[in-house]
């Protein structure tokens, strides 16, 4: 079934329901078991890596930190849909999706920190650090899909952004230039219901927030971000179709974040009812997945405590190598400010040159 | 050489730029079609294709954004924002965004990108379209600005920036684009980025200025040297970030004296960061307290009364009058 296509009506896109059965085949990814069981093998992983970032931050061990535990299928199933040579523009509670593109984690650890080598990422690890001004990824993303388009490169440019970020200007500037230059690229919205505190009803009169696709004469599709087969099922359409020349998407997802905005003070009882967070966690995306996969005998709990004790590894091997990783200087950061330093900035340099 | 006007020697900066590296693109707001709204892009869509020069849907944070997103797979843009007034809708691709860059990802991406813009006052336009903002620009960390005063300098320098690895952004002084013609070369020559030229020499006082200032300074000096005899040394600037310090400070330790023009309103401007230099490397050189000369600190005054809020050339003369008073 094509799910991405020109229209104004906003279909709502679903494979899985909350019990993990198949309900909607036409929409069913063809993936095979490894594949199947790669995409629980990501989402419990950075449930249980979310989960100690947490206790991290709390510990002063982390800085800044944005959980996102709720959105792992929305997160995972998008990002996994995409190629390695595909360029990511995540914002700033994306830190998985640039994970699983190849962002090393104890690179994510310094990030978060605030060191500047978290953002310098690998050469073959095509990663924007985190978007913080809401927006502004979605007109960079447009500049690269057009870089890709005007090489004749078969790559797309993704990039993600929350509900409350379709409200800004450069939204819908960035979604217009895509479509006007026909660039390769797929706009995901995570729609996890709350910008900080303020609901979707607050930020728009528009149905949905795929309807915005309208404007900009590009597809808009709406699928459930706790059920990580119809976003990869959703989000592999618009990268074909993207990598094929027909131009950009736009994909909402619906989803939730259980935690607070960051771990910088929110308080979400100020905004949100037990009974809203409970309604959500009965569509939790790792139980519908697990159920799934457990009918097809592709899961087992053998299969997640290993992954469950691989990802508290990693967090712990991550957290000690960028414990050892050299500090920071001033030097070195005046150094990073231009290709080849001007007068100027050379005898400031040697003010803190010791 | 040949004759050429600024805004002639920009588009053929530009002209041999695009022919020499296939990697520099120009876009903006009427650039492609048309030839831009000064005709600075006149003809070369039509020589270079329209992958390569091209119109943008009217939206500068778009325009701004899609420059950053070109040049951080290794495009070299060159984006127009029509008129300088309108900068405010890109700042933050560019103060937030491309200007920290290589900084944001310790050398990982950069931006080489020039933004372009018509500016200054003199040539009545609409409100919110002449203004001096480039005081905003040039507290930026991490960008270049510059200034050209001339056709030979214009040239020169937008070679410059647009070979540059990192964002320049390059000021057009409205009044200058067809004010007057000069000899420049028809094969491709850099002016460099940040190096200050003394435009007429004196040893009596300096006078600082960029843009079209540089020419009010010049008759100034003219009338001066008239009417009092006195030589006054003037600088070019070119480049407002960095400032090239040396050559201000070399010519102030011969003069002793020192008068900064601006069209900016006056405070926090170039002419309050050029005369802080001045007090940290000359001051014991100075016989008079360094002045500047701008407009006051209202916001750009609509067109009918706009030549009498720049500083006028009876303004200049009588400021320049004060350093020796004093």
């Amino acid at each position: 079934m094509s799910a991405i296509a020109p229209t104004k009506e906003t279909t709502y896109l679903q494979v899985l329901d909350t019990e993990g059965n198949v309900v909607n085949p036409s929409l069913m990814p063809e993936l095979s078991d490894k594949q199947l069981r790669s995409l629980m093998h990501k989402m419990v992983f950075t449930r249980i890596w979310d989960q100690r970032a947490i206790k991290l931050t709390r510990q002063g061990r982390l800085g800044f930190y944005a959980p996102v535990g709720g959105q792992e299928a929305s997160m995972i199933g998008s990002e996994a849909a995409s190629e390695k040579e595909d360029f990511l523009f995540p914002s700033y509670r994306d830190i998985p999706q640039a994970m699983w593109h190849g962002w090393p984690l104890y690179q994510a650890f310094l990030y978060s920190r605030g060191h500047q080598h978290g953002a310098q990422f690998p050469q073959n690890v095509h990663v924007m650090m985190p978007q913080i001004i809401i927006g502004a990824q979605i007109v960079q993303t447009a500049g690269t899909a057009l870089a890709f388009k005007l090489r004749k490169e078969k790559r797309v440019a993704f990039t993600y952004i929350g509900d409350g970020g379709t409200s800004q200007g450069d939204f819908y500037e960035g979604i217009n230039f895509a479509g006007a230059y026909g660039a390769p690229a797929v706009f995901i919205v995570q729609n996890n219901q709350f910008a900080i505190s303020v609901p979707v009803s607050l930020q728009t009169a528009a149905e949905t927030l795929a309807n915005k696709a309208v404007a900009a004469g590009i597809p808009g599709v709406q699928v459930d971000g706790m059920d990580v087969l119809a976003v990869y099922s959703v989000t592999k359409q618009a990268m074909d179709r993207a990598r094929t020349g027909e131009g950009p998407s736009l994909i909402e997802t619906i989803t939730f974040r259980y935690g607070p905005h960051t771990m910088s003070g929110d308080d979400p009882t100020r905004y949100r009812t037990k009974e809203l967070e409970q309604e959500w966690q009965l569509k939790d995306p790792l139980v519908r997945f697990r159920n799934f996969l457990q009918k097809k005998n592709l899961w087992s709990e053998v299969d997640e405590e290993r992954v469950i004790e691989e990802a508290k590894t990693a967090v712990n091997d991550a957290l000690a190598k960028a414990d050892a990783y050299q500090k920071m200087t001033l030097p070195g950061l005046i150094d990073s400010m231009f290709k080849t330093l001007p007068a100027d900035l050379i005898a400031q340099r040697a003010e803190f040159d010791s | 050489m040949a004759q050429m006007t600024m805004i002639q020697a920009i588009t053929n900066a530009m002209d041999l730029e695009l022919g020499r590296d296939e990697k520099v693109l120009l876009f903006g707001e009427d650039v492609g079609q048309s030839g831009g709204v000064f005709r600075a892009t006149d003809g070369l869509q039509k020589k270079y294709g329209v992958e390569r020069v091209f119109d943008t849907p009217l939206a500068e944070s778009g325009i701004a954004g899609l420059a950053t997103g070109l040049s951080i797979q290794g495009f070299r843009p060159i984006a127009e924002i029509q008129f300088f007034g309108f900068v405010f809708e890109a700042m933050d691709e560019i103060a937030g965004q491309a200007t920290r860059m290589r900084y944001r990802s310790g050398g990982r991406y950069s931006c080489p990108i020039v933004y372009r813009a018509p500016f200054g006052g003199g040539v009545k336009t609409p409100e919110l379209h002449a203004d001096s903002l480039e005081g905003i620009l040039a507290q930026l960390p991490g960008l270049k600005v510059v200034v050209p005063s001339n056709p030979y300098d214009a040239k020169g320098m937008l070679i410059s920036a647009i070979r540059d690895d990192d964002p320049v952004f390059f000021l057009e002084h409205m009044k200058l684009y067809r004010s007057f013609r000069q000899e420049v070369p028809e094969d491709a020559y850099t002016v460099p980025i940040g190096q200050a030229k003394v435009v007429r020499e004196g040893k009596d006082v300096t006078v600082i200025a960029y843009g079209a200032m540089v020419h009010t300074a010049e008759k100034a000096a003219e009338e001066w040297a008239k009417t009092r005899g006195i030589q006054a040394e003037v600088i070019d600037l070119r480049t407002i970030r960095p400032i090239d310090i040396e050559t201000i400070v070399t010519s102030v330790k011969k003069t002793h004296r020192a008068v900064v023009l601006q069209e900016a309103q006056r405070t926090a401007g170039i002419a309050a960061e050029v005369i802080a230099q001045i007090n940290e490397q000359a001051i014991f050189y100075l016989e008079a307290p360094v002045l500047r000369i701008a407009p006051p600190d209202t916001v750009y005054p609509f067109a009918m009364i706009e030549d009498e809020w720049l500083p006028t050339l009876k303004r200049v003369v009588s400021g320049l009058e004060k350093v020796f008073s004093l």
